[in-house]
C-alpha cells in the first residue's frame, strides 16, 4: 500500500509561505529576493500572457472549471462551493498576476493505493488498472537558468519519455486519453500542462480553456476531481490522490456521474510536478495490459 | 537601521512569549486558537532560533565585487559558458577554470511579478517586484526591479543591473533599474 498524507491547514499562512518559499532556490531567490511559490508561477503567467495574448480572465476560467468539479466531489476541500469568473477576477492579488482564486489552497488530506504484482492483482480484483508508463525528469533549481517561461521543461521531458514507452507521438495526445489529472497548483500551471503534455501545441492551451474543451465531454477532460485548485493540495498526498482518481475514472466508479469521464480508450494520464518544475512525473494508466492506445472516436 | 528591525522582531517575540506564558499560567497548558480563530494550537515551549550559514568560500570574488559596486558572473575558460549566479565549476568541462567577468549591465525584461503575499521574514517590506532579465551576454538574472509604479513595468523593457544596499538589513545586493529611453 502506498499512502500519501499531509496536514498543513491549521498552520498560519505567513509560515506556510515562508517554508514553501524556502523550497525553491534558497540563496539566490529566497534569501535575497523573497520569491514565493505563487511568485514563481506568476513569472510564468506574465510571460505566457505576454507571449500568447492570454488574459487574467482566461486563467480564471480554469479556476471556475476546477471549482465546478470540486463542488460535486464530496472529498474535495471546496465541496459545495462554486465560483464565478467575476469572483475570481475580484479576488486579491497574491503575486500579480496570480490572484487568490488562481491558487490552490492550504489543505489537509490523505490518499492510498494498493500496488500489486500481476498475479496478486488478479486475485484481489477483476478490474486491475495497469501502470503502463512512467516518465520522470528534472529541471534547474534556479529559475533564472531556464531558457523560457512558457512551459516546464521537466514536465515536457517526462511526458516525452512516458509517451515513447507506449509508442505514441508527443503531439495531439488529447486523442489517446479519456481523462487526465494535472498539477494545477496555480491556474497557469494547468494551462502549461496541457501544452507540456502535448494535448495541444504550445500557446494553444488557453484555447482549450476558452472553448471549455477540458470539461467532461470536451476534447480531453482534465481534473474532474477538482484538481489541486478545488480538491485541495495536501502536498504529500497530492500525487497519490491522482493515482486514486485515475483508477476510479478508468473503472467508471466515480460518483456523482457528473464528474465521471466517458471511457472510450481506457487510458488515463496523471501529471505531477515538484518544486516549480524542479522535477516532474507523468504516469500513464490503462485498462489494457498490453498494446498502445487507440484513438478516441470522433464525436 | 539593523538594530531597529531586530528590535522590532525582538519585541514581537517578547510579546508572543509573554502572552503564551500568561496562557500557561491561566490554563496550565500552552494551547491557544490559531490565527483564523478556528483551531486549537499547541505553541511549542522549546524555542529554536535558526539562521542558516551557507558557504560562499569558492565564490567569494562575487561578494568582493559587490563591495566594489560591481556584479560578477563566472565564465569558463575552456568552453566560454557564462554562469550566473556565479559558480566555481563548469559541469560541461568538469573543470574549475573560471574567469570572473563583470556583468555588462543592460538587459531585456523577460518576465516579472509583484509579491503581494509575503513570507514572514519579508513582511516588513512594501510589495516588491521580482523580475528576470536576459543580459546582453546571453544569460538571465533574477532580481528585484526598482520602480515607483509596477503598472509601468513591461515585458521587453530595458533594465540595468546595479549594486545597492538592502535596507533595513543594510547588506549589499543587486537589483534592476529601468534604463531611461
Ligand atoms: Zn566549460
Amino acid at each position: 500500500m502506498a499512502i500519501g498524507v499531509e496536514k498543513m491547514y491549521e498552520s498560519p499562512t505567513p509560515t506556510v509561505v515562508e517554508f514553501i518559499g524556502r523550497a525553491g532556490n534558497y540563496f539566490w531567490e529566497f534569501e535575497n529576493f523573497g520569491l514565493t511559490f505563487p511568485g514563481y508561477y506568476a513569472l510564468y503567467m506574465t510571460a505566457y500572457m505576454n507571449r500568447f495574448g492570454a488574459t487574467e480572465e482566461d486563467f480564471c476560467k480554469v479556476a471556475v472549471k476546477n471549482h465546478y468539479y470540486g463542488s460535486i466531489n464530496p472529498k474535495a476541500q471546496f465541496y459545495g462551493l462554486r465560483i464565478t469568473v467575476d469572483q475570481c477576477l475580484k479576488s486579491r492579488y497574491v503575486a500579480w498576476p496570480i490572484k487568490l482564486y488562481d491558487s490552490s489552497p492550504i489543505t489537509d488530506g490523505a490518499a492510498a493505493v494498493i500496488l500489486a504484482s500481476e498475479d496478486l492483482a488478479r486475485k484481489i480484483t477483476d478490474t486491475p488498472v495497469w501502470i503502463r508508463s512512467v516518465g520522470v525528469a528534472t529541471g534547474t533549481a534556479n529559475l533564472s537558468k531556464r531558457p523560457d517561461f512558457i512551459g516546464l521543461d521537466a514536465a515536457y521531458q517526462a511526458a516525452e519519455q512516458a509517451f515513447k514507452r507506449i509508442g505514441i507521438e508527443h503531439k495531439d495526445t488529447w486523442k489517446y486519453f479519456d481523462v487526465a489529472d494535472v498539477h494545477d497548483c496555480f491556474t497557469i500551471a494547468e494551462v502549461m500542462a496541457y501544452e507540456d503534455l502535448g494535448f495541444v501545441e504550445r500557446g494553444m492551451g488557453i484555447q482549450l480553456v476558452r472553448n471549455e474543451q477540458t470539461y467532461k465531454g470536451g476534447l480531453i477532460p482534465v481534473n474532474l476531481d477538482g484538481g489541486l485548485k478545488a480538491k485541495g493540495h495536501p502536498i504529500g498526498a497530492t500525487g497519490t490522490s491522482m493515482a486514486v482518481e485515475m483508477t476510479k475514472q478508468l473503472r467508471q466508479g466515480v460518483e456523482p456521474r457528473d464528474r465521471q469521464a466517458d471511457i472510450y480508450t481506457g487510458w488515463a494520464l496523471a501529471h505531477n510536478v515538484g518544486g516549480t518544475g524542479h522535477y516532474a512525473y507523468v504516469t500513464i494508466y490503462s485498462l489494457d495490459k498490453n498494446g498502445s492506445p487507440r484513438v478516441k472516436p470522433k464525436r | 537601521m539593523v538594530m531597529s528591525l531586530e528590535a522590532k522582531y525582538e519585541e514581537f517575540w517578547r510579546q508572543s512569549i509573554k502572552q503564551l506564558n500568561e496562557v500557561v499560567k491561566a490554563t496550565g497548558l500552552p494551547i491557544a486558537p490559531d490565527e483564523k480563530g478556528q483551531y486549537s494550537l499547541w505553541y511549542d515551549v522549546r524555542e529554536m532560533r535558526l539562521r542558516f550559514s551557507i558557504s560562499v568560500e569558492r565564490i567569494k570574488r562575487f561578494f568582493d565585487g559587490l563591495r566594489e559596486g560591481k556584479v560578477y558572473a563566472t565564465k569558463c575558460r575552456r568552453c566560454g559558458r557564462y554562469y550566473f549566479p556565479p559558480q566555481a565549476d563548469c559541469p560541461y568541462c568538469r573543470a574549475s577554470d573560471m574567469d570572473w567577468v563583470e556583468v555588462g549591465g543592460e538587459g531585456e525584461l523577460l518576465t516579472y511579478t509583484v509579491i503581494n503575499t509575503k513570507p514572514l521574514t519579508y513582511s516588513h517590506y512594501p510589495d516588491y517586484v521580482v523580475a528576470i532579465a536576459r543580459m546582453r551576454e546571453g544569460f538571465n538574472v533574477l532580481a528585484w526591479l526598482r520602480v515607483d509604479d509596477p503598472k509601468r513595468v513591461r515585458v521587453g523593457m530595458r533594465v540595468r543591473l546595479q549594486v545597492v544596499r538592502r535596507e533595513p538589513e543594510g547588506y549589499l545586493t543587486y537589483e534592476f533599474v529601468p534604463v531611461e529611453q
